[in-house]
């Protein structure tokens, strides 16, 4: 048996975005290496299966257990085990979600094959029927292209939004496969017993089409005031380094980096960032990076297509009353 | 009753080198440690060494001993866990470490923890920032089959186990387990503290103990790779920045809402 097993996240019996990102790339997989798109949903329902199948899958499996009733960690790596011994696929592909970036290493520990966490991208090689995985290593200075000698499966965790999903085809027909886990209640060890959010006020950092970034440049957590202001002008977020919130002057769910947010918008604005690679790890898709930095020579530069050369404290008043009139007017 | 509590450090390269002094050898497929920048206990590593030494200061814990893997320690480096407060330090200390992929990694931690013997807590980093994997703890947990908390910003011992808050992009969540336990450390946690006097002088007297791959039980079967590295490379970039000027600062910044607004930007 073979087949590009896309390990998929629900919201109810909606398929998570990253779901659909996830198919989109096992579908090229699967075209390119002539082995089938498989899915497996734990929980899900038939409804499910057919979007999956509608973004590009061939089959689904369905993962059954009451067990999975509260989806702890311990639950899903077991029942996962099920499905691919089940499917025996030869390419599994993870989303690097906060459940599939751990799911996914505890899965190959399990099956006792290699994986390549936190990948850009994901090809096939014809000559060989094998795969090649891309990921960024050293903060993002540097890229690696992994292979895998020869057990299957090659398992990839695939960061969010590299992939756009496929258009939702009604027409497209696949399988649908329950599969029974019968697990033990015994499997979940660690449990997960409370979850405390704090909703962001305004626009989504992570969905925000203009960011406003403030590095440690900013010198104390007042300045921010002012991106606040540039924020609400341009409907936009802020959004900050990682050395701002450590220094306590901004919560970390305000962090745009590797171990931080990643955005995506179509300006970032930063005012003192300095660039760090493990910064840029986290907002490069950006499509446009403008800076205002004191120092030339700052790493940001290399990746602005705007930039100030000068003192923020300076530069940002007049900045921000200039685009106060053009957005006025 | 106080715990033993084992944390995973690894030596990397300074993450703070700068991008012009960060260079690879294409061919050994390998990163060229820059001159003059000595390596650096992991980060995370640290927080995860402070971490154990709250536990510690709340009377949870009995010894902490720290683990390291690799070939090429530098002993001054890898004292600071002692000097911040550590027990012992163990390195596994090996040729054939160098180079391991996470899978081997975490087959040869697992082999080291087994062999210190007592332990109630695993702590590791929540990744190391060389190659940058939050891979090898998750092995570890699997392979000594302990439960496994991920992205820790507070461990609390309590009667019949751990609590943990798991940093969320967006809050956190809180998960309970049972020890013994393995849990990931991340830098919300807080800063780790600085060696004090008396730490640096206890640690200059304390000698590592060093183990060989033979030592732990290990053979190079045991250390095959699960996972090729089959090219490096340095990303090329061929964006040009547009500087903006103006007669001083404030007409810079005014230059560059104007350009923006050109550009339809804003
Ligand atoms: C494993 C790992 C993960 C990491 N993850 C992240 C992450 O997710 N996100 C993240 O951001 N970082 C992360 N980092 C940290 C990163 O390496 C940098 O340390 C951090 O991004 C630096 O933040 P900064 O640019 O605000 O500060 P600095 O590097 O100190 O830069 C400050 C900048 O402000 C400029 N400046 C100062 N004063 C003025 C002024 N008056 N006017 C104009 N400009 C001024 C300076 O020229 C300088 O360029 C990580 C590091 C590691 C090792
Ligand atoms: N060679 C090593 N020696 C000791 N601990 C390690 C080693 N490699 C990884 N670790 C631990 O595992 C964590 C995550 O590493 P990684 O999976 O490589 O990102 C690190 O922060 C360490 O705590």
């Amino acid at each position: 048996m073979a087949g590009v097993l896309v390990i998929g996240e629900l919201n109810g019996d909606e398929l998570q975005s990253v779901t659909g990102e996830m198919l989109a790339a096992g579908r090229t997989l699967g075209d390119a290496l002539g082995e089938e798109v498989q899915i497996a949903l734990l929980n899900g329902s038939d409804e499910a299966a057919q979007s999956a199948i509608a973004l590009g899958a061939d089959k689904a499996f369905l993962a059954l257990d009451d067990v999975l009733a509260d989806m702890q960690l311990d639950a899903q790596v077991a029942a996962l085990e099920k499905v691919c011994v089940e499917a025996q696929p030869s390419v599994v592909l993870v989303g690097r979600t906060l459940t599939g970036r751990d799911v996914g290493p505890r899965l190959a520990f399990r099956l006792g094959v290699g994986l390549a966490q936190d990948c850009l991208q994901v090809d096939a090689d014809t000559n060989s029927g094998r795969v090649v995985a891309v990921r960024p290593v050293y903060g993002g200075n540097a890229l690696a292209k992994v292979t895998f000698p020869d057990a299957n499966p090659q398992m990839i965790v695939l960061r969010g939004k590299a992939y756009e999903p496929l258009a939702a085809d009604a027409s497209r027909s696949g399988e649908v496969v329950v599969v029974n886990p019968g697990l033990d209640a015994s499997v979940v060890k660690a449990r997960l017993v409370e979850t405390v959010t704090q909703e962001a006020e305004g626009v989504r950092l992570e969905d925000a089409g203009v960011v406003i970034g403030g590095g440690r440049g900013l010198g104390g957590p007042e300045s921010f005031d002012q991106l606040e202001d540039l924020a609400r002008l341009l409907g936009g977020a802020v959004g900050a380094s990682r050395a701002v919130c450590d220094a306590g002057w901004l919560d970390h769910s305000y962090q745009v980096g590797l171990t931080g947010k990643t955005i995506t918008p179509d300006l970032y604005i930063t005012v003192g960032i300095s660039g760090a690679s493990q910064h840029m790890a986290g907002c490069s898709a950006s499509k446009h990076i403008v800076a205002i930095n004191r120092d030339a020579d700052a790493n940001i530069f290399k990746s602005a297509s705007f930039g100030v050369v000068g003192d923020w404290k300076n530069v940002l008043p007049s900045f921000i009353e200039t685009v106060r009139e053009l957005v006025d007017s | 009753m106080p715990i033993n509590v084992i944390v995973c450090v690894k030596q990397v390269m300074d993450p703070e080198t700068p991008a012009s002094a960060f260079n690879i050898d294409a061919d050994a497929k390998s990163v060229v440690p820059a001159a003059g920048i000595p390596p650096v206990v992991n980060g995370f590593d640290e927080n995860a060494v402070e971490a154990a030494l709250r536990l510690k200061d709340n009377g949870d814990v009995g010894k902490i001993s720290v683990v390291s893997i690799g070939s090429g320690f530098v002993m001054d480096v890898m004292k600071k866990p002692l000097s911040m407060g550590a027990d012992d330090l163990i390195l596994i200390d090996d040729e054939a470490m160098q180079d391991i992929d996470a899978y081997a990694t975490a087959t040869a931690l697992t082999e080291a923890i087994k062999k210190v013997g007592e332990y109630d807590l695993v702590l590791c980093g929540r990744q190391a920032s060389d190659w940058d994997q939050a891979h090898v703890p998750l092995g570890v947990a699997e392979m000594l089959g302990l439960p496994c908390i991920t992205l820790a910003q507070k461990i609390e011992v309590v009667e019949d186990g751990i609590v943990v808050q798991r940093v969320l992009t967006d809050g956190y969540e809180v998960v309970e387990a049972p020890l013994p336990a393995l849990v990931t450390v991340s830098n919300e946690l807080g800063e780790p503290r600085y060696p004090t006097l008396r730490g640096i002088m206890t640690a200059s007297r304390k000698q590592p103990t060093n183990w060989s791959a033979a030592d732990v039980g290990l053979d190079a079967g045991a250390l095959a790779p699960k996972l090729t590295l089959t090219e490096l490379y340095i990303p090329v970039s061929d964006n040009q920045v547009e500087v903006i000027d103006g007669e001083d600062d404030a007409d810079a910044g005014r230059n560059l809402a104007l350009r923006l607004r050109e550009e339809k930007l804003i």
